[in-house]
């Protein structure tokens, strides 16, 4: 999972500049691309960078689109995802897509200029301490006032930030180290004394828990977003197929485990399906990999998993115990782990046979056929907005990487598209940052410019962040944005009707309700030279998506106008009995959302004013 | 709750400090204390902090710190194994009548009268948390005017170093 460089020849030094020295330390450590904004302090980086035919530079609309482009370029490919911008309020503008990246362990470096080092602390026209404020949210970070220092800190930099536990790592360069004139050779001395992530796993916490999974009876595979990171999804399915153990995959760890597989019971957590958040409640031994216990699929911690053992295996040690004490602990990369625990199970004194856990398995897949993720429409022509992610999934396919924002239209893009490899879902998981899609979209087409790339976003989200379509046109990133409109900030105004009288405070955003469309997103993406559709019945969803899907030469917004009262749940299908749906209820752990009063609400998910006998 | 104390080994780099206090302050850990000097090492610091939380969220504490890139290493100090000390300043209001009476106290535990005026004079004494606080409790009816303590720093009995295996090349 290291950051490959391309094997640059060892360069006897070169006199260069700074800004110089910079462009040839991205180049010898193998970034192709950066996504940037000059400035005065980086402006002058700019200057050789104009002249680099191994790195693209993509100049954004706003430097937000330029940090989340890193981070969806990373998370199409595991590669390190570069960013630029300058000093000041470029470098803060950076700063939400580095947090993002910090809490999903995205692999990005951000470059920013920083004023002179002689005004460092004089309050300078656009000097912004960005080291100072993106400490807590960066895995390291530099400032580097001397020419000399950067190759070896641009080496350092993309090791730190895609070695052991990914993260983002920012290196602010002041005006006068650009300038200066130095000396460049690679490869440059790192010098890292404290940083040793372990890889290489623990014999005997392998043995230990190859023990614990032969003891159990109703062992259940947990898995993060780790297991995406480590590229381990190979060994992932090994396991599986040698031990018939059931699996559930996280927001972050979709694709990670093909949805197909008959032993995937979907993916966990307060908008997981029945039989994933059932399987982990009844469970006996979680074997979690790569996955840290998130408030979101825990629920209030003592409540969940009750009779579960826990073996938990990641990169980073800090994980582990820190919000469930881990009976096994494993540290180390994930594809070690697996593959080390396979010839555990398979071979000698723990050796498992899947027919132990006939019962549970059937138990677990009886839920699933109970339970089957679902959604309901109040009438036929009401446009659903799962119904257009769920034939948006079926006509594009898994091999498209999907790219939602954030809130409703992200939770039923997480349930009603089937992912079948890893790397097809880029998304702002602990962050949760509305406005990540449409860059992150492009990120990922640019890494993957043969796949299609499809943003889901939703009406509120789009607006944050849209400006991008402009850099998408020019630099013909062909991305296809479908928006799910339904004229709201959905998920605030789910809250709002179950827990808030139905007091809509500040959650209506007059994008397709009433007759109003401001924007006019059709005409916005016209504006962009985009091609702008609309589809507002059920009978031209497929339809609009295959025209779509047909042009390829510039990007595609489609305006999806769907019902604004759709609730995302614990998706139950209809025909399923209001017994067995307060069973599944009673049997979740506590969700901050109080499922009680969702209860009061009668079982009326689609507000539409009737309580439905039938979900 | 208890007190606990740690030996954070770092590299000696601008903003080292900055980094471990963010670090505390964002995962909500009590400081007691913190005090941070040079070592027998060239670009080594060490940190000495004295947290206040019980075991598990300690053990969160250390591996949190060794996450850190600059952090070398993170030892936990045993109260029973270690030496530690802390310096105080104090200044206490004084008369004829009291003057002998403060000395007397200094003098018991070994501290040195550093500053003298007619009406106040100012004692310096070294020593771990419990002697510090006693003597402290003994000026207190005299009136204690000014009061500064540095924080503990602490070391292993023994021969053997905390740097000892840290600086092993990568």
């Amino acid at each position: 999972m290291a950051h490959k460089a391309q094997p640059v020849s060892k360069t006897s030094p070169v006199e260069v500049t700074g800004a110089q020295s910079l462009i040839l330390s991205l180049e010898s450590v193998g970034a192709d691309t950066v996504f940037g904004l000059p400035g005065g302090a980086i402006l002058p980086a700019y200057d050789p960078l104009m002249d680099s035919t191994k790195v693209r530079h993509i100049l954004v609309r706003h430097e937000q689109g330029a940090g989340h482009a890193a981070q969806g370029y990373a998370a199409a490919t595991g590669r390190v995802g570069v960013c630029m911008a300058t000093s000041g309020p470029g470098a803060t503008n950076l700063v939400t897509p580095i947090a993002d990246a910090y809490m999903d362990s995205v692999p990005i470096v951000a470059i920013t200029g920083q004023v002179s080092s002689r005004a460092i602390g004089t309050d300078a026209f656009q000097e912004a301490d960005i080291r100072g404020i993106t400490m807590p949210i960066t895995k390291h970070n530099y400032l580097v006032t001397k020419a000399d220092e950067i190759p070896r800190v641009i080496a350092e930099a993309f090791h730190i930030a895609s070695t052991g536990r990914p993260g983002p790592v920012l290196v602010d360069i002041s005006k006068d180290a650009l300038q200066a004139k130095t000396t460049f050779s690679w490869p440059p001395k790192i010098h890292l004394p404290g940083y040793h992530p372990v890889v290489k796993p623990h014999a005997k916490q392998i043995r230990e828990a190859a023990r614990l999974i032969q003891a159990a009876q109703r062992p259940i595979l947990y898995v993060g977003g780790g297991i995406i990171r480590a590229h381990a999804a190979e060994e992932l399915a090994a396991f599986v197929e040698a031990t018939g153990i059931p699996v559930v995959t996280t927001l972050m760890a979709r694709g990670a485990f093909p949805d197909s597989h008959e032993l995937h019971l979907g993916m966990p957590g307060m908008h997981g399906s029945v039989a994933a958040v059932t399987g982990l409640q009844k469970s006996d031994l979680l074997i979690t990999l790569g996955a840290r216990f998130d408030d979101r699929v825990t629920g209030e911690l003592k409540s969940f998993a009750p009779e579960a053992k826990v073996i938990h295996a990641d990169i980073d040690p800090a994980e582990i115990s820190k919000n469930r004490v881990a009976d096994v602990p494993i540290v180390g990369d994930a594809k070690a782990i697996i593959a080390d625990l396979l010839v555990a199970v398979t071979q000698g004194d723990y050796a498992v046979d899947p027919a132990a856990y006939t019962a549970w398995r059937e138990r677990a897949l009886g839920w699933k056929a109970t339970f089957p993720v679902g959604y309901s429409a109040p009438t036929g022509e009401a446009l659903m907005p799962q119904y257009v992610i769920e034939r948006l999934g079926a006509i594009a396919g898994p091999e498209a990487v999907y790219v939602p924002g954030v809130g409703q239209h992200q939770m039923w893009a997480a349930q009603f598209i089937n992912y079948e490899r890893p790397n097809s879902f880029a998304n702002s998981g602990g962050l949760g940052t509305m406005g990540y899609s449409v860059p992150a979209a492009m990120g990922a087409q640019v890494a993957q410019p043969d796949r299609v790339v499809w943003a889901i976003d939703g009406d509120g989200c789009f607006q944050m962040t849209n400006q991008e379509l402009a850099t998408c046109v020019i630099n013909r990133i062909p991305i296809k944005v479908a928006i799910i409109n339904n004229s709201s900030l959905g998920m605030v105004r789910q809250w709002q009707t179950l827990f808030y009288n139905e007091r809509y405070s500040n959650t209506d955003l007059h994008t397709s309700h009433a007759g109003e469309r401001i924007p006019d997103f059709v005409k916005l993406a016209d504006a962009y030279g985009c091609v702008g559709l609309r589809c507002e019945s059920p009978e031209d969803v497929d339809a609009t998506i295959r025209k779509a899907m047909e042009i390829n030469d510039v990007p595609v917004v489609i305006d999806f106008v769907v019902e604004r009262d759709a609730m995302v749940w614990p998706m139950v299908a209809a025909g399923v009995s209001n017994d067995l749906i307060q069973v599944a209820r009673d049997t979740a752990p506590q969700w901050d959302r109080e499922e009680s009063e969702a209860d009061e609400q009668g079982l009326d998910p689609d507000h539409d004013g009737t309580a439905t006998g039938q979900h | 709750m208890t007190k606990h104390t740690l030996s954070v080994l770092v590299q000696d780099k601008p903003g080292v400090l900055a980094r471990i206090s963010a670090l505390f302050s964002r995962r909500g850990f009590n400081i007691d204390s913190l005090a941070v000097g040079p070592t027998e090492l060239p670009d080594v610091s060490r940190m000495t902090v004295v947290v206040d939380v019980d075991a598990l969220p300690l053990e969160q504490v250390t591996k949190q710190l060794n996450k850190l890139v600059e952090v070398l290493k993170v030892v936990e100090i045993e109260p029973q194994n270690s030496i530690q000390r802390q310096i105080v300043l104090v200044k206490v209001r004084c008369d004829t009548a009291t003057r002998g009476q403060i000395i007397e106290i200094a003098q018991l535990f070994r501290g040195k009268v550093v500053d003298v005026t007619p009406e106040a004079m100012s004692i310096e004494a070294t020593g771990n948390s419990e002697k510090i606080r006693d003597f402290l409790a003994l000026l207190e009816p005299y009136g204690i005017k000014e009061l500064v303590q540095s924080g503990i720093v602490a070391l292993g009995r023994g021969a053997r170093s905390i740097s000892d295996r840290a600086l092993r090349s990568a």
